[in-house]
């Protein structure tokens, strides 16, 4: 079973279920790091239908470990779409009204161009043969996505965790296409802890002999243990102390007392080490490298001369952040700083707190007032963008 | 702050202070009204800063453009000039600095609305003079240990720290008890003893 989900996530990554726009070497991706990425390829979904105006559109980013099913049942792990709460027909992003386009980064494992992808020139899995691929280079594909589509403005951006970076880089490398945005859950830069955590992840993965160097898809081996241990290090940072508490405490796992070994005794233990080997069968290990470093290298305000503010300078984009209380990954105080910076920008911002003690995944939760907000953003901006209710 | 009768009369004299649309700021934005109100009857591009996070997710909510932060610490982030008008509606007195407060809302806005209630009215100089209490009325509802507002004012005392800042006072309105306005032609003693808010139109 495990087996069968890993071959298709390898197989995902050339040939994906989703629907596949080619850009051939006439059309190449500007890289940051000084390249180009030719021919490459971007893997999306959509629901919903666009409008003559081409002016309904949405744009959901995913997160690192995210991917372009977002409101439909994953290929590869058979689960609901991975915002299903929060998008679909009837819901607070009605498909419905709205054309909803996601698409896969480049850099991931599902359909877009990324390590995983057979290289042209060798016939063989990229590996670390693939340059570095920045926030920004992500984005510029989806520029591409969107002229392919025929939309000059997006009506919303909206995503999470490192889907919010992407908004956040959109609202400032292409304000003019793009009405409104909500960055959720995120940050303008990684702090020096999130680089530290994802550095641990990375170190995880290769330090695993069957990583072999990156190219171990060409010996037909994947690095399951380091990526597992970097999934569990990494989820640790997507919930909170308290919420720990409350699900786990100190609960022993299917025993009555402890063993006096390295059994996984306490549940806490056996839930992390379940999260690890479900994430290694649907997730590509050098992915992962590459868009953990990604987030690393993402500094907006270091993008524009060390002041954030002018990276949003004469924005006429509405904007709509939301931290969550419990979230120590991306803290409130991340998100108050970009306000303080749209503030000082002129830009139209709400900016909404919401008390919860589930840690950073919360936004991809069923959170009430998240959605609240959310719901009230997005009416008002499609009142103001004359989008008929 | 809690919005009772008298308070919704101050809101319709702010509104009558700004023209249709206006850039916004309401300082202490509450629960949205003032901003509401400002965009049916005056179209104006309207932005909020409230402390409260229930009052911030539910201006959001209701499609507001509202942040949540402190008028005493967030105001520096607002560039010069950014508004036509900074509204400062029933909040000075709960501010914890409310001269460097005062002296922002003229850096940020060309003009600035502050209302407040006078605590030089004669019923707060009733209740001290003759009962010895601190006043609770029904504007004031907080007993002295539990009151948000920290630093209240009389109206004399307002315009003297206008004066203290440049600013020029362009209007100002006392509202009695009924939340009636209070004739123009009488002197600022009257004002002072019957006007229980006041409002000030005020530039720089």
């Amino acid at each position: 079973m495990a087996a069968q989900r890993a071959a298709r996530t390898n197989d995902e990554a050339d040939h994906p279920s989703s629907p596949v726009l080619q850009f051939g070497p006439d059309k190449p991706l500007k890289l940051d790091a000084g390249t180009f990425l030719a021919p490459f390829q971007i893997a999306y979904q959509t629901y919903g239908t666009l409008n003559d105006a081409r002016s309904n559109a949405i744009l959901v980013c995913h997160a690192l470990t995210g991917d372009q099913h977002v409101a439909n049942t994953n290929p590869v792990t058979g689960k609901p779409g991975w915002w299903e709460v929060l998008i679909g027909p009837g819901k607070i992003i009605d498909t419905n009204r709205f054309f909803v386009i996601c698409s896969n980064v480049v850099g991931g494992c599902l359909g877009s161009t990324g390590p995983a992808s057979t290289n042209p020139t060798t016939g063989k899995p990229y590996g670390l043969d693939l340059p570095i691929i920045t926030i920004r280079d992500m984005v510029r594909a989806q520029t591409m996505l969107i002229d392919h589509f025929g939309i000059e403005k997006l009506f919303c951006v909206l995503g999470g965790s490192m889907g919010g970076m992407q908004v956040l880089e959109w609202a400032a490398s292409h304000s003019e296409r793009v009405f409104c945005v909500l960055p959720i859950a995120t940050g303008a830069r990684h702090s020096s802890q999130n680089i530290a955590f994802h550095e641990v992840g990375r170190q995880a993965v290769m330090a695993d002999p069957e990583w072999h160097g990156g190219k171990y898809l060409d010996f037909g081996k994947r690095p399951e243990k380091g990526l597992a241990v970097a999934r569990m290090a990494a989820h640790i940072t997507y919930l909170s102390e308290a919420a720990l508490h409350r699900k786990f405490g100190r609960n022993l796992q299917d025993r009555e007392a402890l063993t006096f070994g390295f059994d996984a005794d306490f549940q806490i233990e056996s839930y992390l080490r379940h999260q690890g080997m479900t994430f290694v069968d649907r997730f590509d290990a050098n992915s992962y490298l590459y868009l953990t470093r990604a987030m690393d290298y993402f500094d907006l305000a270091a993008d524009h001369g060390g002041r954030l503010a002018d990276a949003f300078a004469g924005t006429k984009t509405r904007f709509c952040l939301v931290s969550f209380t419990s979230d120590w990954l991306f803290p409130t105080e991340e998100s108050r700083s970009i306000v303080h910076a749209l503030n000082a920008a002129g830009a139209s911002v709400s900016f909404v707190e919401i008390e919860t003690d589930r840690g950073h995944d919360a936004f991809l939760l069923d959170e009430p007032e998240l959605f609240a907000a959310i719901n009230g953003f997005i009416a008002s901006a499609a009142r103001a963008r004359g989008l008929s209710l | 702050m809690s919005v009772n009768r008298a308070q919704r009369v101050d809101l319709e004299v702010v509104t009558d202070l700004i023209p249709a649309n206006s850039r916004v700021l309401d300082v202490g934005s509450g629960d949205g009204l003032l901003l509401e109100l400002l965009q049916e009857t005056k179209q104006v591009d309207g932005r909020g800063l409230e402390l409260s996070q229930r009052g911030v997710n539910e201006c959001v909510a209701r499609g507001l453009s509202v942040v949540q932060g402190d008028a005493d610490k967030d105001l520096e982030f607002y560039p010069d000039k950014g508004f036509d008008f900074v509204v400062l509606s029933q909040t000075l007195q709960a501010t914890r600095n409310p001269k460097l407060v005062l002296d922002e809302l003229l850096r940020i806005g060309n003009r600035a609305i502050v209302s407040f209630p006078n605590f030089g009215h004669w019923r707060v100089r009733f209740s001290l003079l003759v009962k010895g209490r601190m006043p609770v009325t029904k504007d004031l509802p907080y007993s002295w240990y539990d009151t948000p507002n920290i630093h209240f004012c009389t109206i004399r005392d307002f315009v003297n720290l206008c004066e203290e800042l440049g600013a020029t006072v362009e209007k100002a309105t006392a509202l009695d008890a009924n939340g009636q306005k209070i004739g123009l032609s009488m002197p600022w003693w009257f004002w002072n003893f019957f006007g229980q808010q006041a409002v000030f139109l005020l530039r720089r």
